[in-house]
């Protein structure tokens, strides 16, 4: 034990340390800057670095103390246990509030170290203030660890056992999903701190755009997976097959990523255009802050739900204040500073630039109602002391129609080019395809029937096939010989493909959305050994029960036998699962993947040692995975943005000396 | 808040099901109504959970109450009704319309409008001057690039 106990007081020790160079970091700079002090200003690159090989020398000693079950750390302790597979000890690590603020903090300095070692080419003064300003922001969070929530606690005297992981997080699916969250929420610092050197510098250009996009870009993808896996975890763990609840929790991450999404857009008429900057400002502002009103709604016990660990309101207090501090004090920043950035770029309502605004102004107005929603009965209830509830019915009412016309007008965006557009040309170029998605609807209309099927499924074909074509047409696809078209669409730069397969995610998981929503089919059915149900496609035989012991907790496994129209059959084992560590019971759902549609069953009470009834949820999910294959290609399109040779590593910096013209518009 | 933790745990050492087969009422219209206005009512112990989807005693008394009023020939409303005066306002995953939700129901409207007011101010302040477009700095850059 003489080991381990040193290793986590080093990580301890590590973390002080750390907070120690956060402190200097985040004034050395800022005064060097002020005085024109070269010297001040490039401390910032070597301390970054540092304060992230200590931060993880931290998170590595916490994982070390998970992974050999060292239990007189109060949080290994707590949240740990001997039996627990190995892949859950490490996932432990985040499972609870302690250590998921110290992977928070480690995301947020492996950013902060990403401005030195990619940034060699960075102006020197909005280097240091971009280092200075996550200095700031690692200062509050190592500061809230070390003074509230010290992973390091020691028991004394260490007890021989843990409690274990909460059931629910001891899953694969939730085990990765916490990591990539982080990224994308984390990454969000990154443009808040470009936008507040800019305000400070009082410089915004087109130089800057191609700095901020790539890393709003990354945020923006990792959040978009994070949220997906999250959305299929509650979807296969809490056993009835939803997939988006309009859960608090569920909302904090989304607003990030509906303003991250916002300001993708806009940041694209600061580099393109050089307009929009100061909008551009203060959404990278917003995003950051919702991103931090995220962590504060999770992490402060707020709300009551799954994912909140901490019920202790003191810490809930100084998020808050790190919230308002950051927030208020970069609006006032933004205030202050605002008018010493100039934006430029003339255009008419009907343009490209036009196009970007009303896709700000639909997001602005859907994140808005999100966060109206979601703060709405905290608010109410701590000015009446009554509660209300905003539930999932309110998001369909309001969310949902304000982000329609989004999904309407998405695929015409890209037809339109900059300054001044023609809406005729445009639709005809999309012509076409409106035809091809009518057609399918009306399909759809003499297959299923019903209204608001067809209706939606017409909108997602039109989002898909609109999205896709834009790259052909401009390809000249049809106006020119199929060699030549072949040619151009190999020469497209790999940004427009991003944007097009961006878009054509949405349109995929659009069509899972309403296809899933309009068609599912539940059944819930009493059944015993031998009785058979049929579900829609598939015919369920309920075959055997058995009580199977894993390594920390005891399965009740009902065995059926599913047979689809076709004679085809296949094994569905879903399991009732006990652990008695912590005497906790979880779902696990079997799900059988046909095509891109799912068979579903979950249980309810099983009656293993009498004569096996059980309750039985059985589904049929049409189109289901669709939801989420969308958003990997979501996923796919932002990575090829990312990897256009105009925003690699490097590139921002020569583009600026041959100036901007020199990257024209393809194809226009 | 402690409180509610020490109940849900209760509840969860001893599992019941969400929506059970023996719950369903012989009428497939009423059932179906009772289902919906399942879906709009909050599981009181659960985090946030519609007492369709909960698996917690309270929403299955809340599933068998649901259906004893829609038996005995109350509408949708009623229904509602009852459970609110019994339950507060709370029950509902909907919040009702009235002076205390005004701003909740009217804001997502009022921030469309106001959006749409600040995007229409960006092309009006320039709509004058798209007519004989002027050449920005970086424009007239090039062009001198060009001319040599």
């Amino acid at each position: 034990m003489e080991t381990t106990l040193s290793l986590a007081e080093t990580g301890h020790y590590a973390l002080v340390l750390a907070f120690a160079l956060s402190v200097a970091c985040s004034i050395i700079p800022v005064v060097g800057w002020r005085r024109g002090d070269a010297r001040l200003m490039q401390m910032a690159s070597p301390v970054a670095l540092a304060q992230f090989a200590l931060i993880g020398i931290s998170f590595a000693a916490l994982t070390y103390a998970y992974v050999v079950s060292d239990f007189s750390l109060k949080n290994v302790w707590e949240n740990s246990h001997t039996d627990k597979p190995l892949i859950y000890k490490i996932s432990g690590v985040w499972g609870n509030h302690e250590g998921s603020m110290l992977l928070w903090v480690l995301t947020l300095a492996i950013f902060a170290a990403s401005v030195p070692l990619f940034g060699k080419h960075l102006p020197r003064d909005l280097k240091a203030l971009v280092i200075a300003v996550q200095s700031w922001i690692l200062l509050a969070f190592v500061g809230f660890i070390l003074f509230t929530s010290n992973p390091f606690d020691r028991l004394q005297p260490a007890p021989p056992q843990g409690n274990d992981l909460n059931p629910l997080l001891q899953d694969l699916g939730l085990a990765i999903h916490p990591p990539l969250l982080y990224i994308g929420y984390v990454g969000f610092s990154m443009t808040f701190a470009f936008a507040v050197a800019a305000l400070m510098i009082g410089r915004v250009d087109q130089a800057w755009a191609r700095w901020v996009r790539p890393w709003t870009l990354a945020a923006w993808m990792f959040l978009t997976i994070g949220i997906s896996m999250g959305s299929y975890w509650a979807y296969y763990e809490l056993g009835w097959g939803g997939w988006w609840f309009w859960d608090p929790v569920e909302n904090a991450s989304l607003m990030p990523w509906l303003a991250g999404t916002a300001l993708l857009h806009s940041a694209i008429v600061v580099e393109k255009r050089a307009g929009l900057r100061i909008w551009t400002i203060l959404l990278a502002i917003m995003t950051f802050a919702l991103s931090l009103l995220g962590t504060f709604l999770v992490r402060s016990g707020v709300l009551t739900s799954v994912h909140t660990f901490a019920t202790d309101p003191g810490r809930g207090l100084v998020i808050l204040g790190i919230l308002v501090f950051f927030i208020a004090g970069s609006l006032a920043l933004f205030v202050w500073r605002a008018d010493s950035i100039q934006s430029k770029g003339l255009f008419s309502p009907i343009s490209r630039e036009g196009g970007l605004v009303l896709n700000n102004i639909f997001l602005s107005a859907v994140t808005g109602t999100v966060l109206i929603g979601t703060l709405y009965p905290l608010l109410y209830e701590s000015l009446t002391g009554q509660k209300i509830s905003v539930g999932p019915p309110f998001f369909n009412l309001t969310a949902v129609p304000l982000f329609l016309p989004l999904l309407i007008a998405m695929p015409l965006g890209p037809f339109l080019t900059w300054k001044r557009s023609d809406a005729w040309a445009v639709s005809t170029r999309m012509f076409g395809v409106l035809l091809l998605s009518a057609a399918i609807a009306l399909g759809i209309y003499l297959w299923r029937g019903g209204s608001l099927a067809p209706l939606g499924m017409m909108i997602g074909f039109w989002l898909l096939l609109g999205s896709l074509w834009e790259p052909f047409w401009r390809s000249k696809a049809g106006r020119a010989p199929l060699g030549e078209t072949v040619r151009r669409l190999g020469n497209l730069p790999r940004s427009m493909w991003g944007g097009a397969l961006g878009h054509a995610g949405m349109g995929i998981t659009t069509i899972g959305i309403v296809a899933t929503t309009a068609w599912s089919v539940e059944t819930i059915e009493t059944m015993r050994p031998s009785d058979v149900v049929q579900v829609q496609h598939y015919e369920l035989r309920y075959e055997t029960v058995e009580r199977v012991i894993g390594p920390n907790y005891i399965d009740d496994i009902v065995r059926f036998t599913a047979t689809m129209a076709d004679g085809n059959s296949f094994a569905l084992e879903p399991a009732k699962r006990f652990y008695p560590n912590r005497n906790e019971p979880t779902t696990e759902a079997a799900i059988e993947t046909l095509g891109f549609s799912q068979a579903y069953v979950s249980l309810g009470d099983v009656d293993v040692t009498g004569d096996g009834t059980a309750t039985v949820r059985a589904y049929w999910r049409p189109w289901t995975t669709l939801i989420w294959y969308g958003t990997i290609v979501m996923f796919v399109g932002g990575f090829l943005s990312l990897m256009d040779r105009r925003l690699r590593i490097g590139i921002p910096q020569m583009a600026k000396r041959r100036g901007p013209q020199a990257m024209p518009e393809p194809a226009q | 808040m402690r409180l509610l933790l020490v109940i849900a745990m209760m509840f969860a050492a001893s599992p019941v099901w969400a929506l059970n087969p023996d719950e369903r009422l012989a009428d497939p219209v009423l059932e179906e109504r009772a289902r919906v206005l399942s879906k709009e009512l909050r599981c009181l112990v659960c985090q946030n959970q519609s007492i369709d989807d909960s698996d917690a005693d309270l929403a299955r008394d809340l599933r068998v109450v649901v259906r004893e009023r829609l038996t005995e020939g109350d509408t949708n409303a009623q229904v509602l009704d009852y459970l609110v005066a019994r339950y507060g306002e709370w029950v509902l995953l909907k919040p009702r319309l009235g002076l205390h939700t005004m701003l909740l129901w009217v804001l997502p409207g009022l921030l469309l409008v106001g959006a749409i007011i600040l995007g229409r101010g960006l092309f009006r302040a320039k709509a004058d001057e798209t007519v004989a477009v002027e050449l920005s700095d970086d424009e007239r850059q090039a062009l001198d690039r060009l001319k040599g």
